[in-house]
C-alpha cells in the first residue's frame, strides 16, 4: 500500500500528498538519536534509560532502607511509604532490568545472528520510545505527589478506589500498559528477526546461547504481556468506569486479578533472569577458555524453564485460599522447575572447571551471578513447600530471596554484560580496577543488604510495614542492612565513575583492536566500536562459536592452536554501500501521544483528542512515508519495503487499544 | 520498489538483500509472519477477557441474569454476519491473487459491510440491554460481558479500517496482484477476529446462562 507512494514522492522530490514526509536525513547531534532505526543507537538508548531509572530506583531504595535502619523510623511517613516502595518495585522491574535486557538484546541480538538490523527498525525505534514515554508516565507520578501505592503486584481490591483513593495506581496502570505495548512490539520484532534473518548456516542449534535465552524471553513476553493488558484494563475500568470485576460488594471475586497478575507476573520472573543467564552463558566460556559445557542442554533447560514458567504461577498464592488440590500441584511444578534452573548452574560450573579463568571484572560478575543465584533458587525452593511457604509469605524472607535472584541473578550479569561488551558498543574497554572495586562493594554490600533479611523474615519483620518497635530483635540486621545498602551504592558509583573516567582516558586514543577478550561469537567479526552497516559481508556460519573456530583449530595431538590472529579475522568495517533502513519521525511521534491519552484518562478526557490526534497523524505518516531516502548517508531500499502496511495494522492496533476504552467508557457513561 | 529507488539516487545495488519479502529463513515474509506472532499473542487477551467472563456470569447481583436478558437468534444473525464476511474475504484475496482488481475491491467493500453490519448489531444489542437496565456497572457479570464483546467489537472495527484503507489504496491504483500479500495478511487477522468470535459466542450465547 505504501509503496506506489513511494515511487510517488521518492522520484525526483515532486510534490508529496498531505501527510507525507520525506524522511529525516540525520543531521548530527540529538536529531540522529531522535529519529534513528538503528537497533544499535537504540539498545545504547535503552541502556541510558535503564540505568537513568536505576538512579531513581536505587534512590528510592536508600530512603526505604533510611527509614528501616532504626525502630520507630521517622525519615518518611507511613504514606510515602507505601509509595516508595510501590514505585521501587515497580521502577526495578519494569524500568530497570527489563529495559537492560531490551539494550542488550537489541544491540547484541542482530549482532549475534549475523544480521543487519532487526526485521522492523521503526517498530523498533517505537518500542523504544513507548517504553521512555511509559516510565516518563509513571514517575510523573511522583511530581504530582500521587505515586502508586498498591504494591508492585497490586493487589485488588486494595487498589481500588476505595483504599486507594488518589490517581496513583492509574498511573500504575496506564504506565504499565504503555510499557507493556512497548514490549510487546519488541517481542514480536524480535522473534521474527530471530527466525527468519539469520546468516546462512546458522541454525537455530548454533545460535549463542544468548540469543537464544532472548528468543525464549521475547516467547514469554509474547504471551504475558496480552495477560497483564487484560488485567490492567479490568483494573483501569473499575477505578474509571465503575466496573464491578474487583468490587467483593457486588459479589466479585479479588482472585481474579491475583491469577490474571501471577499467569503474567511468573513468566515474567523468568523474563527478568533468562536475558542474565544468557550473558553469563557468553562471559564465562570466553573467559574460562572452553567452549559452553553442554549447549544443547543448557539451550533445552531454558527453553524448558520457558515453557514449565507458565505452570507454577499459584504459588505466589499459597496463602490466597486456593484451595488443597491447587496448592499440591502447584507445590509439584514449582519443585520441578528448579531442576532445568539447576542444571543451568551445574553447566557453568562444570564450563568452568579446568578452564583457563581469567578473573576480569566481567568474569567475576558471572561468577556473582551463579554463585548469588543459586543462593536465591535455594531458598526459592524452600518457598515451594508450600507449608514452610505460609510461614514465609509476605515477610522479609520473601524480600530476600527474590533480591537474590533479580539482584544477585539478573543485575549483577547485566554488569558482566557491560564490562564485557563495552568495548563492542563505545569502542574502549572500562576500567578493570574500578570494575572490580564495583564488583566487590556490590557483592559485599549486597550480601549484607539482604542476607540479614532471611533472618529477619524468620523472624517473623513483615515486609511492606514502614517502621518496627523495637524489642523484636530486629534493630541490629536491619541496622546492618542499611549499611549495606549503602556499600552497594557506592559500587554503583564506582561504575559511573568507571564510565565517566574510562571514556576520559580512551579519548583521542585509537578504537579497542578487535576481539579484546578472544572471543567466541559474530558480534566480534565486527571492529570496535561496530560500524553503522555492521558487517561489511554476511558471514557464513558453519559451527557453534563460529569466530573462535576461525582463530583457532586443534594439531594432530588435539592440542589447541591458533590458525588466524584476530585482526585477520575480523572484518575492516570500511564498507561503504551496504544499504540501510532510513531514520523515521513518526516512531517518537506515535509515542508521544499515549500518555497524553493516559493524562486524558485521568484528568480530563479532552486531553485524550490531542493524544489520539498524535498516534493518529503518526501512524498514517509511518504508513505514507517514502521506505527511503535515497540521498541520506546509507541510502537505499533495504529493509524496509512493505514495513508501512504491517507497522500500519501494528500501530493502529495499539493506538486502538489505548484510546478504546476512554470511547467505550464515553458511550457507557 | 527498493531496486528502482537505488538505480534512480544511482547507487549501487548489493545483492547480499537478506532480508525483505523473499528469502527469508522460514520462507513466511517478515510482514506475514509478524501477523502470525502478533495473533498467537492475541490468544492470550481474549483468553483473559473470556476468563473474566466466565467467572462472572453468574455475578449478575440485583441486575438481570444473563438468561433472561439475552436474544440469541439476533445474535446467531449477526453472527452468521460475520462469519460470511470470512469467506468475503477469501475471495478478495483469491480475486486480487488471479490479478481481478475489480471483483477484489467488490469483496473487500463486501468485507467490510458485513463487518459494520455486525457492528452496528452489537450497537443495537448494546443499546437494548441498556434499556432494560444492564448497564456497564449493574454487576461484575455486565462488566465482564461489555468488556469481552467490546473489545472484540474494537478489533472488527481495526479490521473494518485496515479493510477501507485497503479499498482507497486500490482505488488509487496501488494494490496490485504482486501485493496481494498485504490483502491476505488483513485477511489473517480478519479470519483471528471470526474465529475468537466463534468462541465467545459459544461462551456467552451458546452454553446455558444461568437465570435469576
Amino acid at each position: 500500500m505504501s509503496e506506489p507512494v513511494a515511487e510517488l514522492t521518492s522520484g525526483g522530490g515532486a510534490a508529496l500528498p498531505l501527510g507525507v514526509y520525506s524522511r529525516p536525513k540525520g543531521g548530527g547531534g540529538w536529531r540522529d538519536w531522535v529519529t534513528t532505526v538503528d537497533h544499535k543507537k537504540i539498545g545504547i538508548l535503552y541502556g541510558g534509560a535503564a540505568l537513568f531509572f536505576f538512579g531513581i530506583g536505587g534512590f528510592e531504595a536508600l530512603l526505604i532502607r533510611l527509614q528501616l535502619a532504626t525502630p520507630n523510623g521517622t525519615v518518611v511517613g507511613a504514606d510515602l511509604y507505601n509509595q516508595l516502595y510501590t514505585m521501587h518495585g515497580v521502577t526495578m522491574v519494569f524500568l530497570v532490568i527489563m529495559p537492560l535486557a531490551a539494550a542488550f538484546a537489541n544491540y547484541l541480538l542482530p549482532l549475534q545472528i549475523g544480521a543487519r538490523d532487526v526485521a522492523f527498525p521503526r517498530l523498533n525505534a517505537m518500542s523504544f520510545w513507548l517504553f521512555l514515554a511509559g516510565g516518563l508516565f509513571l514517575n510523573f507520578s511522583w511530581l504530582v505527589g500521587d505515586a502508586p501505592d498498591g504494591g508492585w503486584f497490586a493487589y485488588a481490591p486494595n487498589t481500588g478506589v476505595t483504599f486507594s483513593p488518589g490517581h496513583g495506581m492509574d498511573f500504575y496502570a496506564i504506565g504499565l500498559q504503555i510499557a507493556g505495548i512497548a514490549s510487546l512490539v519488541s517481542a514480536m520484532n524480535l522473534i521474527v528477526t530471530v527466525l527468519n534473518m539469520r546468516a546462512p548456516g546458522m541454525t537455530l542449534f548454533k545460535m549463542p546461547v544468548f540469543t537464544w535465552m532472548i528468543l525464549v524471553v521475547q516467547f514469554l513476553l509474547l504471551f504475558a504481556i496480552p495477560v497483564i493488558t487484560v488485567a490492567l484494563f479490568l483494573l483501569l475500568f473499575d477505578r474509571n468506569f465503575g466496573a464491578n470485576f474487583f468490587n467483593p460488594e457486588m459479589g466479585a471475586d479479588p482472585l481474579l486479578w491475583q491469577h490474571l497478575f501471577w499467569i503474567f507476573g511468573h513468566p515474567e520472573v523468568y523474563v527478568l533472569i533468562l536475558p542474565s543467564f544468557g550473558i553469563v552463558s557468553e562471559v564465562i566460556p570466553t573467559f574460562s577458555r572452553k567452549p559452553l559445557f553442554g549447549y544443547e542442554f543448557m539451550v533445552f533447560s531454558g527453553i524448558a524453564i520457558g515453557f514449565m514458567g507458565w505452570g507454577v504461577w499459584a504459588h505466589h498464592m499459597f496463602v490466597s485460599g486456593i484451595g488443597p488440590i491447587s496448592i499440591g500441584a502447584f507445590t509439584l511444578s514449582t519443585m520441578f522447575i528448579a531442576v532445568p534452573t539447576g542444571v543451568k548452574i551445574l553447566n557453568w560450573l562444570a564450563t568452568m572447571w579446568g578452564g583457563k579463568i581469567r578473573l576480569t571484572a566481567s568474569m567475576l560478575f558471572a561468577t556473582g551471578v551463579v554463585s548469588m543465584f543459586t543462593i536465591g533458587g535455594l531458598s526459592g525452593v524452600t518457598h515451594a513447600v508450600s507449608p514452610a511457604d505460609t510461614q514465609q509469605t509476605d515477610t522479609y524472607y520473601i524480600v530476600a530471596h527474590f533480591h537474590y535472584v533479580i539482584f544477585g541473578g539478573a543485575l549483577l550479569g547485566f554488569f558482566s554484560g557491560f564490562y564485557f561488551w563495552w568495548p563492542k558498543v563505545f569502542g574502549h574497554r572500562l576500567g578493570e580496577t574500578l570494575g572490580k572495586w564495583n564488583f566487590w562493594l556490590m557483592i559485599v554490600g549486597f550480601n549484607m543488604t539482604f542476607g540479614p533479611m532471611h533472618i529477619l523474615g524468620l523472624n517473623g519483620m513483615s515486609r511492606r510495614i514502614d517502621t518496627y518497635s523495637p524489642g523484636f530483635g530486629f534493630e541490629f540486621w536491619n541496622l546492618f542492612a542499611t549499611v549495606g545498602a549503602f556499600v552497594i551504592a557506592f559500587g554503583v558509583l564506582c561504575f559511573a565513575m568507571n564510565v565517566i573516567l574510562s571514556a576520559r582516558r580512551a579519548r583521542g586514543l585509537p578504537p579497542e583492536p578487535p576481539d579484546p577478550w578472544d572471543a567466541r561469537s559474530l558480534e566480534w567479526f565486527t571492529p570496535n566500536p561496530t560500524p553503522v552497516h555492521n558487517f561489511d559481508e554476511i558471514v557464513e556460519v558453519s559451527s557453534l562459536d563460529e569466530f573462535w573456530h576461525r582463530k583457532w583449530t586443534t594439531d594432530e595431538n588435539g592440542r589447541v592452536v591458533r590458525r588466524a590472529t584476530a585482526a585477520e579475522v575480523c572484518q575492516t568495517g570500511d564498507a561503504d554501500d551496504v544499504h540501510l533502513p532510513s531514520p523515521s519521525y513518526w516512531p517518537v511521534v506515535v509515542a508521544a501521544g499515549l500518555p497524553l491519552v493516559g493524562f486524558g484518562l485521568l484528568y480530563n478526557l479532552w486531553i485524550c483528542v490531542p493524544g489520539t490526534i498524535l498516534v493518529l497523524i503518526g501512524v498514517y505518516a509511518w504508513v505514507f512515508e517514502p521506505p527511503d531516502d535515497p540521498d541520506g548517508p546509507f541510502g537505499g531500499g533495504h529493509g524496509d519495503e512493505g514495513h508501512g502496511d504491517e507497522g500500519h495494522g501494528e500501530t493502529e492496533e495499539s493506538a486502538s487499544d489505548e484510546s478504546a476504552p476512554q470511547e467505550e467508557a464515553a458511550s457507557v457513561e | 520498489m527498493s531496486e528502482a529507488i537505488v538505480t534512480e539516487a544511482g547507487e549501487p545495488a548489493r545483492g547480499d538483500h537478506d532480508h525483505g519479502d523473499h528469502g527469508t529463513l522460514t520462507g513466511i515474509s517478515n510482514n506475514k509472519l509478524l501477523m502470525w506472532v502478533f495473533l498467537g499473542s492475541e490468544c492470550l487477551l481474549f483468553g483473559g477477557l473470556i476468563s473474566a467472563y466466565l467467572i462472572n456470569r453468574s455475578r449478575f447481583h440485583t441486575g438481570p441474569a444473563p438468561g433472561d436478558i439475552f436474544d440469541i437468534p439476533f445474535t446467531s444473525v449477526s453472527s452468521f454476519v460475520l462469519l460470511m464476511s470470512s469467506l468475503t474475504m477469501v475471495l478478495a484475496l483469491s480475486a486480487l491473487q488471479r490479478g481481478d482488481i475489480r471483483n477484489n475491491r467488490i469483496w473487500l467493500l463486501t468485507t467490510a459491510l458485513l463487518g459494520s453490519l455486525f457492528i452496528g448489531g452489537q450497537v443495537y444489542e448494546f443499546t437494548s440491554f441498556l434499556r432494560e437496565g444492564l448497564g456497564y456497572t449493574t454487576s461484575p457479570f455486565s462488566s465482564a460481558f461489555f468488556t469481552l464483546t467490546g473489545f472484540h467489537g474494537i478489533h472488527v472495527s481495526v479490521g473494518i479500517v485496515m479493510l477501507m484503507s485497503l479499498a482507497i489504496s486500490s482505488y488509487r491504483g496501488t494494490l496490485t496482484q504482486k501485493n496481494s500479500e498485504t490483502v491476505e495478511i488483513v485477511g489473517l487477522y480478519w479470519h483471528f477476529v471470526d474465529v475468537v468470535w466463534i468462541f465467545i459466542f459459544t461462551v456467552i450465547y451458546l452454553v446455558p446462562s444461568p437465570t435469576s
